[in-house]
């Protein structure tokens, strides 16, 4: 018994790792973008290609990276956590 | 140029009772299925992930979306991005946060999380009032907006639409309970993606297919400036704060989060996330293309002549390029999701009046399934009248302002308790209460002091709080708050040792569900 609850805590930890760490992740992205266009508008005008600016392109992409981060958390859920569950299940 | 918005549209209207006769439809098979709370509240908890990503998507794409950030990037170009932007990057803090452990620790709403640990009265009381608020003012959002908007696109009154959104959206809740409102979600879901893609392939079609060389097309006409941050945002900490509440407040919508309780367990709560943030970020990449093309094809002068929140950009380009029938399928498919947006809504403050305040508050959680019902369905009524009532009382208040305000609630009074509850063994019945009254009080007052309820509505010459959304103060102010009077006040043996099994549960789920 006390020792399925040290796994469970264990296994509990490391979740809360990743997902502190994720979700730090898809706040620097998404503040780092706001605190660009907020303090420094010029630099996002820039044009990188014709139609596109540097700041429609980092949009577009904390977007897509707010995405991507959610697609890693279930892929290593799915992966990692439902398995060690389901050996303290038994 | 000549457009039929503003006067009766029979294609609108024919699309419009299509899609009524079809989710009423759902509504009467749901109904024979929803006899104890479990169906009314949590459709039984057979939802499939997918189902619930649609239905997800479906809650959160409301009309405000759709058709205010369009209509923002083609008046003023790159601003819209920074809204879209902030309402995705909710929906992973939601994921990594909070959806798995929800799911494990309740039974229909966010306070029975709380109210695990802790002791039931205060914790509902607190809970559900946070709830109401949130609710309440998103509501208002709503139909405000549903009214402005069928009052353009059929030609009958403001008050007539919103009178008609409440009844229509109180037959489905009424008889089809969390059953229909998930599945009129996602046949509004379906709709507003296919129509939305629709609209944007007859777009792209005019440049070759590249996004490019739309922009390109928006930048020579007017100005490099449209691709640039613009005057939206013109005080930094404004942004900031705005920012803070769109990705907070989601993980505190009690309308989003009941939606958890739907499906049969934690990996498919996670997997619906994955869904919903895919969809939700498709169509918000594709609102961009429609915006641009509003302003290139439409033109912003146009846009603002019709209406001059610039909302009715989307349906006008599709008056544009496909005629009255894509006008009428366009108009109807901002309709039907109105009306699915307010049944999610009305579905969760009845969970809060009923669920949390009458059964486990009132009634110690002594009552049969037949009073739950019974009560459940009294407090969808009482709701409904008073969404009406709101509704007409504050025609014509900006509607986006509403919604951030709601947010603001959401990530203040809820997202901070739900969040130390399922993670902070130190963490006292006082604690949580006092964050989430303090999250409401804060917030509520702020917002009065604001510019924009002291400068623009009251007409006052300065606004005593600085920004116009007050989430950078107030979430901080709620968690301190959370954490303070935790550590002041003594620690509670029952709450210290509730927290083993709140751990244990946050993981393995309830036993014998």
């Amino acid at each position: 018994m006390s020792d399925s609850s040290a796994k469970l805590r264990d296994l509990s930890a490391r979740r809360f790792r990743l997902a502190l760490v994720l979700t730090l992740a898809v706040m620097a992205v998404y503040f780092g973008f706001i605190a660009l266009v907020a303090f420094d508008k010029p630099l996002l005008a820039t044009p990188v290609a014709p139609g596109l600016s540097l700041g429609i392109l980092l949009g577009a992409l904390v977007i897509v990276l707010a995405w991507l981060s959610t697609w890693f958390y279930v892929r290593w859920m799915n992966r990692n956590y439902d398995d060690a569950l389901a050996r303290l299940r038994e | 140029m000549g457009t039929q918005i503003g006067e009766p549209n029979l294609i609108a209207m024919s699309f419009f009772f299509v899609f009524i006769a079809i989710t009423l439809g759902i509504t009467y098979w749901a109904a024979r299925r929803t006899r104890t709370t479990e169906q009314f509240y949590a459709a039984g908890r057979t939802i499939s992930a997918g189902q619930n990503g649609f239905a997800l998507a479906g809650d959160y794409m409301s009309a405000a979306s759709f058709l205010g950030i369009a209509g923002l990037v083609s008046t003023s170009g790159f601003d819209g991005l920074i809204y879209s932007t902030g309402w995705l990057v909710g929906w992973p803090i939601v994921l990594f946060l909070i959806a798995e452990p929800l799911r494990n620790l309740g039974r229909y709403t966010f306070s029975d999380v709380v109210a695990l640990r802790f002791r039931q009265t205060p914790i509902r009381i607190a809970a559900a009032l946070g709830t109401l608020a949130t609710v309440v003012f998103y509501l208002i959002a709503q139909m405000v907006g549903a009214g402005g908007l069928i009052r353009l696109l059929f030609g009958i009154s403001y008050e007539t639409a919103v009178i008609l959104v409440g009844v229509a959206m109180l037959a489905y809740v009424l008889f089809g309970g969390m059953i229909a409102t998930t599945w009129v979600q996602i046949v509004k879901a379906v709709l507003l993606l296919a129509g939305a893609s629709l609209l944007a392939l007859l777009v792209l079609a005019r440049f070759h297919m590249n996004p490019l060389e739309l922009f390109a097309a928006a930048a020579e006409r007017y100005g490099d400036g449209v691709l640039a941050p613009g005057k939206l945002v013109s005080n930094p900490w404004d942004a900031i704060s705005l920012g803070m509440a769109l990705m907070f407040g989601t993980a505190g919508l009690p309308h989003i989060l009941m939606r958890f309780y739907t499906v049969p367990d934690a990996r498919a709560a996670r997997t619906s996330v994955f869904y919903a943030t895919g969809l939700i970020g498709f169509f918000y990449l594709m609102t961009f293309v429609l915006g641009f093309g509003a302003m290139v094809l439409v033109g912003p002068d146009a846009i603002r002549a019709v209406d001059p929140g610039g909302n009715m950009a989307a349906p006008l380009l599709a008056e544009l390029l496909g005629g009255t029938p894509f006008l009428g399928f366009i108009s109807a498919v901002a309709f039907a999701t109105i009306l699915a947006v307010v049944a999610g809504l009305t579905l969760s403050g009845a969970a809060a009046l009923s669920h949390d305040l009458w059964v486990s508050v009132m009634r110690k959680g002594h009552a049969d399934a037949r009073e739950q019902l019974f009560v459940a369905r009294v407090s969808t009524v009482a709701l409904g009248l008073l969404a009406i009532v709101l509704g007409i009382t504050f025609k014509g208040q900006n509607v986006a302002f509403m919604v951030s305000l709601a947010f603001a609630i959401a990530a203040s009074a809820n997202f901070p308790a739900l969040l130390l509850s399922i993670f902070w063994d130190r963490c006292t019945t006082a604690g949580v209460v006092a964050s989430m009254a303090v999250g409401t009080i804060s917030t509520l007052l702020l917002i009065w002091l604001s510019p924009t309820i002291q400068v623009d509505i009251l007409k006052a010459d300065s606004a005593w709080f600085p920004l116009k959304n007050p989430a950078l103060v107030t979430i901080p102010l709620s968690f301190v708050t959370a954490i303070v009077v935790s550590l002041l006040s003594s620690a509670e043996s029952e709450t210290a040792a509730r927290f083993a099994e709140v751990e244990r549960r946050t993981h393995l789920g309830p036993v014998g569900e």
